[in-house]
């Protein structure tokens, strides 16, 4: 997995409140058998038209905004479904990390298991944020740094926020989380020797047992 | 007997999370033991296949079950591993190979047990109280109906369940919900799931582990409950349920893979030492008086966007929070709806009653019980989805199908079917009332304007070719 300690980049505003997984990514982009091409089909019902056309209103289908590598999103982003597709899609598309007030709870979990980086900051400060980048028309760079657990505007103004510990280790180190795991493998089995044995019916379930 | 008395009153959950605890990580961090993990074919072959790229096997295969479901066909005819279109038949073509491969216990179109995955689990007693379940699905918490902790995860989450048959999970705050009272006659559990949703919001149950407790709860017949859980992630619960009692132990005895004999007798004495010792405390309680509760009906595009079936569309004048009142007027553009309108006056194109929310056999049953004698209205496309093969087949033993044919219902095979998606064709542009848990915008269709409901609301609607309240027929 793709590691993430710092990015300066373009950032692009879609303020939304709720932006459930449905809008991140449709479901009728869900049937495929593989993970890629998901970067395609991030929002798509926005940003396509009818016909399947882009649509020249959408923010994300103009630049410099298409460039961006930054959402910044307004709260419970990413509610809805568990799905991963929804990290994925936005990383697919280029974007390494969003920065909302709040986001859904499974979708914040599963963006760090797909190098994509939720960053929640206040509405206030995102405020200031998607004021300055409008004014520049979408130029300035905003700053991520996940090492720091900061954020700066593109005026200088610099935000904390917080990520729960392991993700953000994982994120900075590119780990596997399995691998994490495994490194528990002694404790795991021990467990698991003695509650076969206080609940047996949880273990080894065939029909008829 | 379950274990680590420490001494203090703990609730149920408390009692079940202490007794899955592996190794405490810190960051109120933990590894959890997963007693039972359930893929389906949308996210399934692709997590096995990830597994197998990395060079991993399944950690415990007796304990990981492959369901066909999310895009199966539905038809009347269907043919073992009919997806409802060719990539979905390849997505279950490569699930049930992949999951064959791994020797995993799977359920496909053909075996009489094949179903909605938060259907068949409770069924088939793979769903216990005190287990741990997880499963690709954000609705998984349907199965806290029998006390199984269970939870919606993603893919890779699903991976790492394979590969060490465990999960990390932060541990979260409590939140007991006590119902009091008896439902008046024809309010259901689907009622009290989405007046609930409606007065704790899409968000108020963030963080929380919540139990649902009281005297309405105890009373409450298992295939309720399981409404009831079902719908708690639309308030963003990340686990619910309901502490098992004598109705839960009744309702999984004898299943197929519960325990037998001294098994059963063992696994009974451990479960009732698990409902929560008196002086528990939660971090947030309530009390809901379910007397007064009323058949519920959403009139927007969130299930939080719901009142009372003989309400009216609200008003932005209502609402004094600004974002309240932006999401209201994108709701009602998108609803084609207009302030004031009484709920139970707008017309319907599509009626469906279906979904692992309310597609068991006593839904059906309240469905019926309104249906029977009657005819859809006309120019109304009716659709019955059993929520499985079991259901199905126990419907047609009792002539439930009959009564559905009759009433001009289809009577279809048992899939998620259109509860997302399912239904593209026959549902864009429509307005469905409909007994599934998400009325998201295009959720069912493009354009697909959907109300969320009861089956008996459902099946009034469908009678009287508009939303209508069961109670009045």
């Amino acid at each position: 997995m793709e590691s993430f300690d710092r990015l300066s980049a373009g950032a692009a505003p879609l303020m939304r409140i709720n932006i459930d997984t449905d809008q991140i990514i449709p479901t009728r982009f869900l049937l495929r058998t593989t993970t890629a091409g998901l970067g395609e089909a991030l929002f798509a019902d926005w940003r396509l038209l009818a016909d399947g056309t882009p649509n020249p209103e959408f923010i994300l289908n103009r630049a410099p905004w298409s460039e961006a590598r930054i959402m910044l999103a307004d709260s419970n982003f990413g509610c809805g479904s568990s799905r991963e597709e929804a990290p994925r899609a936005l990383r697919q598309a280029g974007f390494r990390a969003v920065i909302a007030p709040s986001f859904g709870e499974i979708f914040f979990g599963n963006c760090f298991r797909n190098g994509l980086l939720p960053v929640r900051l206040d509405a206030d400060a995102l405020k200031l944020i998607v004021t300055q980048v409008e004014a520049s028309d979408g130029r300035a760079q905003v700053c991520v740094d996940l090492v720091a657990e900061r954020v700066t505007a593109p005026g200088g103004e610099t935000f904390a926020f917080s990520t729960p510990a392991l993700l953000r280790q994982m994120l900075l180190e590119g780990l596997d989380e399995i691998d994490l795991t495994l490194g528990l493998a002694q404790r795991i089995e021990a467990f698991r020797e003695a509650d076969a044995r206080r609940r047996p019916w949880a273990y080894a379930r065939k029909a008829g047992r | 007997m379950s274990s680590m008395q420490t001494g203090r009153p703990r609730s149920f959950f408390e009692k079940v999370w202490d007794d899955h605890v592996i190794a405490d990580l810190g960051d109120n961090t933990y590894l959890l033991q997963v007693d039972c993990l359930f893929l389906h074919e949308v996210s399934g072959g692709v997590a096995l296949r990830e597994l197998q790229q990395q060079g991993r096997g399944v950690a415990s295969p007796d304990q990981v079950y492959t369901v066909n479901d999310h895009v199966v066909s539905i038809r009347p005819e269907r043919k073992p591993g009919e997806g409802r279109n060719a990539v979905a038949t390849a997505m279950i073509g490569e699930t049930l190979d992949a999951s064959r491969r791994f020797g995993l216990t799977t359920f496909p179109i053909g075996d009489p047990r094949q179903g909605i995955v938060h259907v068949i689990s409770p069924e088939l007693g793979l769903a216990l109280p005190g287990v741990t379940l997880v499963c690709a699905d954000s609705h998984t918490c349907t199965v806290g109906g029998v006390g199984s902790l269970g939870w919606g995860i993603g893919s890779s989450e699903g991976v790492h369940v394979l590969a060490t048959q465990t999960l990390r999970q932060v541990k979260p705050r409590t939140m007991r919900i006590r119902f009091e009272g008896e439902l008046a006659p024809g309010v259901y559990a689907k009622d009290l799931a989405l007046h609930l949703v409606g007065r704790l919001g899409a968000n108020g149950g963030i963080g929380y582990a919540v139990e649902f407790a009281g005297s309405t709860i105890r009373t409450l017949p298992v295939e309720g409950r399981f409404t009831l859980c079902n719908m708690a992630t639309e308030f963003s619960a990340r686990y619910a349920f309901v502490a098992p009692d004598e109705l839960t132990y009744a309702y999984l005895a004898g299943r197929e893979f519960a325990p037998r004999g001294d098994a059963w007798d063992d696994a009974l004495r451990y479960w009732r030492t698990l409902p929560g010792d008196p002086g528990a405390t939660f971090d947030a309680e309530f009390v809901i008086d379910a007397s007064t509760v009323a058949p519920q009906v959403t009139w927007g595009t969130s299930p939080q966007q719901v009142a009372a079936i003989d309400a009216q569309v609200p008003d932005a004048e209502q609402f004094d929070d600004p974002g309240a009142r932006q999401l209201l007027a994108r709701a009602l553009d998108y609803q084609r709806l207009r302030p004031g309108t009484r709920l139970d006056s707008i017309p319907i194109d599509v009626a469906y009653i279906g979904s692992c929310t309310n597609a068991r056999l006593s839904d059906l049953q309240a469905a019926a019980q309104v249906l029977a004698g009657h005819k859809v209205a006309p120019g109304v496309l009716a659709i019955c989805v059993p929520g499985s093969t079991p259901v199905k087949r126990a419907a047609e033993a009792l002539g439930l199908d009959q009564i559905f044919r009759d009433a001009g219902f289809e009577w279809l095979e048992s899939g998620c079917a259109m509860c997302a998606t399912g239904g593209a064709d026959r549902l864009a542009d429509k307005r469905v009332i409909s007994t599934t848990n998400r009325n998201f915008e295009g959720r069912q269709g493009p354009r697909t304007r959907t109300h969320l409901a009861s089956p008996a609301t459902v099946a009034a609607s469908a009678l009287a070719g508009h939303i209508a309240d069961a109670r009045r027929r």
